[in-house]
């Protein structure tokens, strides 16, 4: 029995309605199949170039204009640690948005493709297993399996939090490879 | 039904906070020796507005206080009593405490009274001073009333008579018999009794001829069979009793078997019967007074008066904490909005108009199409303008502070003064005013406690005994000019110098134009004060005025001169959004730099280099050396590595000194719209913001000053890298 | 239903006045201080006037004395909004004419009784 079928066994054997049901949009990168909450999808856009935000860390491509406000784009490959790859015509942006201590931020994800829409229950979600200590980790919420497919569920909040200290530090490795540059000249 | 008054608190709040201004303004430019009748009114009727509006919206303690105050300016305003210094010196005080009152209620806080009840009771004080003087105006009912409170006598019938004789012109305040009589039968269904009897008196009614219609010349005697209280009935009458002759009696010690009754009537009186009644004994008048009050006084208040008009305890300025609380409103004249909605009018007709034309376009409508744009770019431009000036308020209210503050450092510092304001009604941009306030109030105060001398001082050099400060306000090119001047003893060239030396800011044999020197006191930690006085001379105050106003986009110079005084000129952009730039192509990015920072752009000639270090270049730029930067390296920008010599150089001054940076090339030059890059991402160095060019793009806007910081920063590593 | 002028330098004073009055069914117009009320007046007759007495340009006793002048406002109720203390408003109200009073601070339902009564 799928896990749809059996949420819906479960359902009208409990007689509660599907509250703890979330909508996830699911996109596929480097083969894996990700879900982000649906309620921080703000759109879907193809991509466009963008403006170049010195000394920013690798994973931000850049800024583009949203209608008028200013959203800064992020390669998820890049965050991910994932080789990077050419992007082409069917390279789409998901643009999301998320309540930080700040206010509301926007900010739009590069991924392979979008794949689908599905509801999944957190009851049906696992944590995933402490294998590797990865800054990659840090992003993942939680896997689920629908289909016999598993889906790694992500943390919007984390994900668009960049780390101020990575940006610090990627200003000090540009620094450094200049001065090694000079170094060499001389 | 209930209403919520908190949804008025917020209007009342701002209405209060500007009563309190001219009451401040008006209680500093009163003449104590020859007393302006109507500025007397002016403050009264501030404070009066404030203690009513208190009242209503049930803020019982400022009322209370604000009560007292009003109190001694109707005293004074009704020539009751003469207003002297320590008076207003009071009054000021209490404008302080009010405003403190208010910002604390705005905020939803518990009032901190304890300046108030201080205040309160000097107030009192005075107001008792010497005569014996009631608190409140003897209310004297002048009219003929019994209070029949004597006799309780339970065992006749309850109820009243009334004698109600109206004065003839009754009718002309608008008053109506018939409205009190239909209050009176209310009162008595209420007190269950059965009902009202009215008697009508016509005696005096005169001849038809000569009467007079909208005079009344009917009295009456009206019954009221009920249990009710005196004071209710004489409330209902309250608003004719000086006016009319009224008398009341209980039933049970009235006689009414001379009285010939007749039912109550719903209207004025009919003319039935005309009866001749006796008149019943009256009960003996009495005039109720109020006691009046005869507070002591005594020598440690007056004692206390004296010491505290001298001292003022400095006050830590309360600042709203909650969001809400925050003054986030501004009043724009009708004559701004209605000239933005003709602009909008028009904007939709070019629009319209563009819409037709881009329905059925073809090649031969080129001209028309032009045209249309052209007007687009029109409208788009004064609507633009348009909107830009709503924000914008006139600088006087920025200024108004100035009066009392100079009066007040004055006095402490023991020197006289004159402030003189220009251009008050030059307008800038709201929040860019509001951030001015306090780098102006440092200037000022330098100036009064630095730049001017004491009174001997000035006398012995045969300058004036009061110096002046002059805060002048004027647009000049796409900015306002505000100037802080002062007519004291300037700035001294050779103390700035020293001091420099001393912390280290410059070398010892280092050459310096007067300019320069005078920068000087621009740079972090200088002070030249000896003494660091309460005022001014923490040595934080002009680097932080200066970084403040380059935080406007703005800047700030100082010049001065031996022995006639210094002026400091504050440039500031009209507005805080858009930013007159200039494009430039550095690889394949466009960058902008702000026009204001912009000195000049040349192109590199080899003899204008000069290699200092590795690769630290500067150039001669007239009998200055400018050090050179690569915006390439700077931001890593990917593209080959470009020579020197014949490279475009754009030369920008940032806060302190000037730099070189060199692009690829100059694109053109427009306003752009400031948008904000740490809303969605983070602060990035050296940029201040972003824009959005014609084409869609996003480009990025240089923060000068970070760049300067930034390439310095640079300069120091690979110098200490190099050794 | 039954207009009314309401007059007060106070714009807070004000709203509080007209948003009371008007949730009552009242039809109600402001002015800030005397003089405009007066050119109101002018061209319309209103059912009752409710003003203020301290109040720039033109107070509240000049207002009922210039209002009395005008035939249509002869008979007409006219309120003054005074505080407690100030008896010598008050006489100065009734001899210029003024109907009654009403003593601030005070809250709605005053407000509306009193009214309610004048128009009946």
């Amino acid at each position: 029995m799928t896990n749809a079928a059996r949420q819906k066994n479960n359902d009208a054997v409990s007689g509660t309605g599907s509250d703890d049901e979330q909508q996830y949009l699911t996109f596929i990168m480097a083969g894996e199949e990700y879900g982000v909450d649906i309620l921080a999808v703000q759109e879907i856009r193809g991509w466009e170039a963008t403006t170049v935000i010195p000394n920013a860390p690798e994973y931000i491509k850049g800024v583009i204009n949203l209608r008028g406000t200013i959203v800064p784009i992020m390669d998820l490959r890049s965050r991910f640690s994932l080789e990077r790859v050419e992007y082409s015509p069917v390279t789409v942006v998901i643009i999301l948005k998320v309540e930080t201590e700040r206010g509301e931020r926007v900010m739009g994800i590069v991924v392979d493709a979008v794949s689908d829409v599905h509801s999944i229950s957190d009851s049906d979600t696992r944590n995933s297993p402490e294998l590797i200590e990865d800054l990659n980790t840090e992003f993942i919420r939680s896997l689920v399996s629908v289909d016999d497919n598993m889906i790694i569920l992500l943390d919007v909040q984390r994900l668009l939090t960049i780390d101020r200290q990575v940006i610090d530090q990627a200003v000090d490795v540009v620094a450094d490879t200049d001065n090694d540059k000079e170094k060499d000249k001389e | 039904m209930s209403i919520d008054l908190s949804q008025f608190h917020q209007v009342f709040f701002e209405e209060s906070f500007e009563g309190l201004d001219i009451m401040e303004s008006s209680l500093l430019a009163l003449d104590l020796t020859e007393v302006d009748a109507e500025t007397i009114n002016t403050i009264f009727r501030a404070a009066h507005s404030i203690k009513g509006g208190a009242g209503t919206f049930g803020f019982m303690q400022v009322s209370g206080f604000t009560h007292v105050v009003e109190t001694l300016l109707d005293e004074i305003r009704a020539g009751d009593r003469g207003i002297e210094q320590d008076h207003v010196d009071l009054f000021l005080q209490c404008v302080d405490c009010l405003r403190g009152l208010m910002s604390d209620l705005q905020a939803g806080s518990e009032p901190d009274m304890t300046q108030a009840d201080d205040l309160k009771s000097k107030f009192e004080a005075i107001l008792a001073g010497g005569e014996v003087v009631a608190e409140s105006a003897i209310d004297t009912q002048t009219g003929n009333q019994d209070i029949s409170d004597g006799s309780t006598d339970d065992s006749g019938e309850k109820g009243w008579k009334i004698e109600f004789i109206p004065c003839e012109d009754v009718l002309c305040t608008g008053n109506e018999p018939y409205r009190m009589f239909r209050e009176l039968q209310e009162l008595a269904e209420e007190g269950e009794g059965n009902g009202l009897e009215v008697i009508p008196h016509l005696e005096r009614l005169p001849e038809l001829s000569s009467m007079h219609p909208e005079m009344c010349y009917i009295s009456w005697t009206i019954i009221v069979r009920a249990d009710i209280e005196l004071s209710e009935i004489e409330e209902i009458f309250e608003w004719v009793v000086d006016d009319c002759d009224i008398r009341y009696q209980r039933l049970s010690e009235c006689d009414l078997s001379t009285l010939e009754t007749h039912q109550a009537v719903e209207s004025s009186a009919e003319v039935t019967d005309i009866v001749v009644i006796d008149n019943a004994d009256t009960e003996q008048e009495e005039i109720n007074t109020v006691p009046l009050k005869t507070p002591v006084i005594s020598e440690k208040i007056e004692k206390a008066l004296e010491e505290s008009a001298v001292k003022i305890a400095p006050k830590v300025e309360k600042k709203a904490v909650t969001k809400a609380a925050e003054n986030t409103s501004i009043r724009v004249s009708i004559d701004k909005i209605d000239g933005l909605i003709n602009m909008v009018g028009e904007l939709v007709i070019t629009q319209s108009m563009l819409g037709q034309l881009g329905q059925e376009f073809d090649v031969s409508r080129l001209q028309s199409l032009q045209e249309g744009l052209s007007q687009l770019e029109q409208n788009t431009r004064e609507l633009q303008e348009s909107v830009m000036k709503i924000r914008m308020l006139p600088i006087s209210f920025a200024f108004s502070r100035f009066p009392r503050l100079v009066r007040d450092l004055s006095k402490q510092l023991d020197k006289e003064v004159e402030l003189v304001m220009l251009g008050e009604n030059t307008e800038l941009d709201k929040t860019v005013m509001e951030k001015i306030g306090d780098p102006l109030v440092h200037l000022v105060r330098n100036s009064l406690d630095h730049g001017l001398e004491s009174v001997q001082e000035r006398t012995d050099n045969g300058k004036s005994r009061a110096g002046t400060i002059t805060l002048n306000a004027y647009h000049h090119g796409g900015n306002i000019v505000i100037e802080v001047k002062d007519d004291g003893a300037g700035l001294n060239k050779e103390r700035i110098r020293k001091k420099a030396i001393e912390k280290g800011i410059i070398a010892e044999d280092e050459h310096l134009t007067d300019s320069q020197v005078y920068d000087l006191i621009f740079q972090a930690g200088f002070s030249t004060a000896d003494v660091v006085s309460d005022v001014s001379g923490r040595g934080v105050g002009m680097d932080v005025v200066r970084r403040n106003i380059a935080e406007l986009n703005g800047s700030i110079d100082v010049s001065s001169k031996d022995g006639e005084g210094s002026t400091f000129s504050i440039r500031l952009p009209l507005t805080l959004a858009i930013l007159d730039g200039q494009l430039v192509r550095v690889g394949e990015e466009v960058y902008i730099f702000p026009l204001v920072s912009i000195v000049e752009s040349i192109q590199l000639e080899k003899s204008m280099l000069n290699n200092i270090t590795g690769n630290q270049f500067v150039m001669q730029l007239r009998n200055e050396y400018v050090p050179i930067v690569s915006l390439q390296d700077i931001f890593n920008i990917d593209g080959e590595k470009k020579d020197l010599e014949g490279a475009m150089l754009v030369v920008v001054e940032g806060d302190t000194e000037k730099v070189g940076i060199v692009v690829d090339e100059l694109l053109g030059q427009q306003q752009v719209v400031i948008k904000s890059l740490e809303q969605n991402y983070e602060k990035v160095d050296s940029i201040s913001g972003a824009t959005i060019l014609g084409d869609g793009t996003v480009a990025l806007i240089v923060d000068i000053s970070g760049l300067n910081n930034k390439s310095s920063e640079n300069k120091s590593e690979d110098q200490t890298q190099a050794a | 239903m039954a207009t009314i002028l309401a007059v007060d330098d106070s714009a807070s004073m004000r709203q509080m006045v007209t948003f009371t009055l008007k949730g009552a069914g009242y039809d109600v117009q402001e002015a800030s201080d005397g003089s405009e009320a007066l050119s109101i007046a002018k061209t319309r007759k209103f059912d009752l006037v409710l003003t203020d007495v301290n109040m720039p340009v033109m107070d509240g006793i000049e207002l009922v004395t210039e209002l009395r002048k005008l035939g249509d406002y002869k008979f007409v109720p006219v309120l003054m909004l005074t505080t407690e203390s100030a008896g010598d408003k008050k006489m100065a109200g009734k001899q210029a004419g003024a109907t009654g009073w009403i003593v601030k601070p005070f809250n709605p339902e005053q407000l509306l009784n009193t009214i309610k009564k004048v128009l009946g």
